[in-house]
């Protein structure tokens, strides 16, 4: 209970943000995109949402690591965990994922699969370490918040020579996939509300050519209900002034050039490349490929795994979901043929996925 | 150190010597000891009945043990039908190799947590499967009580206006699992909740005629819990977050790894929906009790859609469903 009602969460201090941004707004609607899942479920779960609907409009975008998970990463995942010997570690998110005929990692695990959830990439390695008969294969999904922790795992798997550990980089990034939405011209938003986790690593800079090229405020925002107020407070102001700037509202944890150590640690065992979105198709340089002197270490070269293009499904509209142009109920598959207990797309599997979000927390 | 073997189920020597030796020994009373086939039981009715099986992994948890929570889990179940209960019986599947000294340990907390709920283990069986076959050991344990309250508190009882009440601090039990089983420690220990609520229950019949409805919330949480109760009586049940109790270290656990600590299991609270008239009442026999020490008001029934909405502290509104399946931690 505590921590409910901690400074970041004291409700008069909110309320009275909500009142400061309803003042700077003059009845003006902010219309901003959250990036990080991490938000989109802080927004609905604090009430923010229901409180600021009558002037705020907010968007989900493709901040959730399993969402953007490609159908074809999907498929080739569970290709991996159904051969023989191979025990896939995962993070608990992408259990319930469905790929090619809904099957998922839970079903392939009823079928016998061995897959073990994980808490970090070092759970897995050390897993790997004490089951030399294994060939452990590490998922690694997520954004550059948990690429560090992969890459310093690979670093170990090295030094260590574990050989029969692996990693399935299917890693993005984020500042390429802002750059995709704000070219697109069908996309219409006031402001960003930028992920505190990546920002905390990748720093501020990244970010900057948000507002100098494309004039949209854009802010690095906490997870508490105090956090995200101030920072859509930041964002109210900016568009009610015409300015577009980048805003670090989160300096208790996000430091303006980020986490040089980290991000050193990540460029030495991956390099940048090209990487397919779900629903958005392949963003030119927003993915992480381990680099050559990680090959032994590499799943896609261990095990010669082959993407397959992977038929969309009929219906789903995750893509236009997932950048903000289709509010998740506009969906014709949501809350009918697509729910938590029969998920189509990843968006309603996750947690953190917007359209779990809406179906879970919105009183309707 | 000493291991059961397949024989110790075979229904020969070595299981009469297992039963004699340890279960006997341990849980020792008249109608166990009778050997007869079945127990024969003095019981006046109506009779409050409920079965459980436990499969927790791993078998002994900051707080407990699977022993434990086999007598206590069953006890609660027949106690929220307002009922005493009086008799267990409990079946044993136990994987070949299980060490006996485990096996005694289980059995005697069991024993401990039947002694302090009042219940007589009256019958039992054991398996021994072989190795592989089961996760070390499982027990189901049968509740038979006597019931007190006419009419007894059901899910079906919910009545608009009822003031809902929680006996304290959710989240304990399952988070200290979670942590246990994936070896997560944390700067102030969890500890499971698990306990009997026999004592707790008779203590809020006793302070308030007419309770509606009483139930544990284990597996799914408080959420769960509620929705059932939403969903049995076709009430619309509000919940203020910041009345909620949840200790600040499970809150924080529970950020850490993205749970939801009202989605986790509690093996030693109760949920209690009484009519407002009578909700201070309640909830100060709750707050008398050691095990309610911490008890909550922290909603209101209301006519309306069968579902849970949550009022946030800044006074935004959210639903909360039932999961789908279990939380799973997320990745960032």
């Amino acid at each position: 209970m505590d921590q409910r009602i901690d400074g970041f969460h004291d409700p008069a201090l909110c309320r009275s943000l909500v009142g400061a941004i309803r003042e700077r707004l003059a009845g003006r609607r902010l219309r901003f995109m959250e990036v990080c899942g991490t938000h989109t479920v802080a927004i609905f779960r604090s009430g923010i949402r229901s409180v600021l609907a009558d002037v705020v409009d907010h968007l989900s975008g493709p901040g959730c690591p399993v969402c953007v998970t490609h159908d074809r990463e999907v498929a080739a995942f569970l290709d991996l965990a159904s051969r023989p010997n191979v025990t896939v570690a995962t993070f608990g998110d992408l259990m319930r994922v469905p790929g090619p005929g809904g099957r998922s990692l839970k079903a392939a695990q009823a079928e016998g699969a061995r897959v073990k959830i994980v808490y970090s990439p070092a759970d897995a390695l050390e897993w790997a370490a004490s089951h030399p008969e294994e060939q452990v294969v590490f998922l690694g999904v997520g954004f550059e918040t948990t690429a560090p922790a992969v890459a310093a795992t690979l670093q170990m798997a090295k030094a260590r020579e574990i050989m029969n550990f692996s990693v399935l980089s299917m890693h993005k990034l984020v500042p390429p996939a802002l750059a995709a939405l704000a070219a697109d011209p069908d996309i219409s938003l006031d402001a960003f509300l930028l992920p505190g986790h990546v920002s905390a690593i990748i720093g501020t800079e990244p970010y900057q050519f948000l507002a100098t090229e494309h004039g949209i405020p854009s802010v690095v925002a906490g997870f508490e209900p105090v956090d995200v107020l101030d920072a859509i407070k930041t964002l109210a102001e900016m568009t009610a002034s015409g300015t577009a700037r980048v805003e670090n509202c989160y300096r208790r944890v996000v430091a303006d050039a980020g986490n040089p150590r980290a991000m050193a640690i990540l460029h030495e065992v991956f390099a940048v490349t090209d990487a397919p979105w779900r629903g958005i198709g392949v963003i030119p340089r927003s993915g992480l490929a381990l680099r050559p002197e990680y090959a032994p270490w590499d799943a896609r070269v261990v095990f010669a795994v082959e993407e397959q293009d992977v038929p969309p499904i009929p219906g789903c509209r995750c893509g236009e979901v997932l950048k903000g142009k289709l509010a998740p109920d506009g969906c014709p598959l949501f809350g009918r043929a697509c729910t938590p207990a029969a998920p189509v797309g990843p968006c309603m599997v996750s947690t953190e996925g917007s359209c779990a979000a809406y179906f879970k927390y919105r009183v309707r | 150190m000493d291991r059961i073997l397949l024989d110790a189920g075979s229904g020969g020597k070595a299981s009469h010597r297992l039963i004699h030796d340890l279960f006997f020994r341990l849980l020792d009373n008249d109608y166990l000891t009778r050997m007869d086939d079945a127990a024969l039981l003095p019981v006046s009715g109506p009779v409050a009945v409920s079965t459980d099986g436990f499969t927790v992994s791993p078998l002994f948890f900051p707080g407990g043990d699977i022993g434990a929570l086999a007598v206590h889990g069953t006890v609660n179940d027949v106690a929220m039908l307002g009922a005493r209960p009086r008799f267990l019986t409990a079946a044993f599947i136990i994987e070949e190799g299980f060490l006996v000294a485990d096996l005694e340990r289980i059995v005697t907390s069991m024993a401990k947590a039947a002694k302090e709920a009042g219940v007589l283990v009256v019958a039992g069986d054991t398996k021994v499967v072989p190795k592989g076959a089961a996760d070390g050991m499982f027990i189901t344990t049968t509740g038979i009580g006597e019931v007190l309250a006419q009419p007894a508190p059901s899910g079906h009882r919910a009545r608009p206006g009822d003031a809902v009440l929680v006996s304290g601090f959710l989240g304990d039990h399952g988070l200290a699992i979670m942590a246990s089983r994936e070896g997560l420690s944390f700067d102030v220990p969890v500890v499971s909740d698990c306990a009997s609520l026999n004592g707790l229950v008779e203590a809020v019949l006793a302070a308030v005629p007419e309770v509606h409805v009483l139930r544990d919330p284990t597996r799914g949480g408080l959420i769960t819990t509620l929705n059932e109760i939403a969903a049995q009586s076709g009430v619309e049940i509000q919940v203020e977050e910041a009345a909620v109790p949840v200790r600040p270290e499970v809150a924080s656990g529970c950020s850490f790894l993205g749970l939801d600590p009202l989605y986790l299991a509690n093996e030693g609270k109760l949920v209690c929906l009484v009519p407002e008239a009578h909700g201070d009442a309640a909830l100060a026999a709750l707050r008398a009790h050691p095990l309610g020490r911490h008890a909550a008001r922290i909603g209101t029934a209301k006519a309306g859609p069968s579902r849970v909405v949550i009022t946030t502290p800044l006074g935004g509104q959210r639903l909360a469903d039932m999961l789908e399946g279990e939380q799973l931690p997320r990745i960032c």
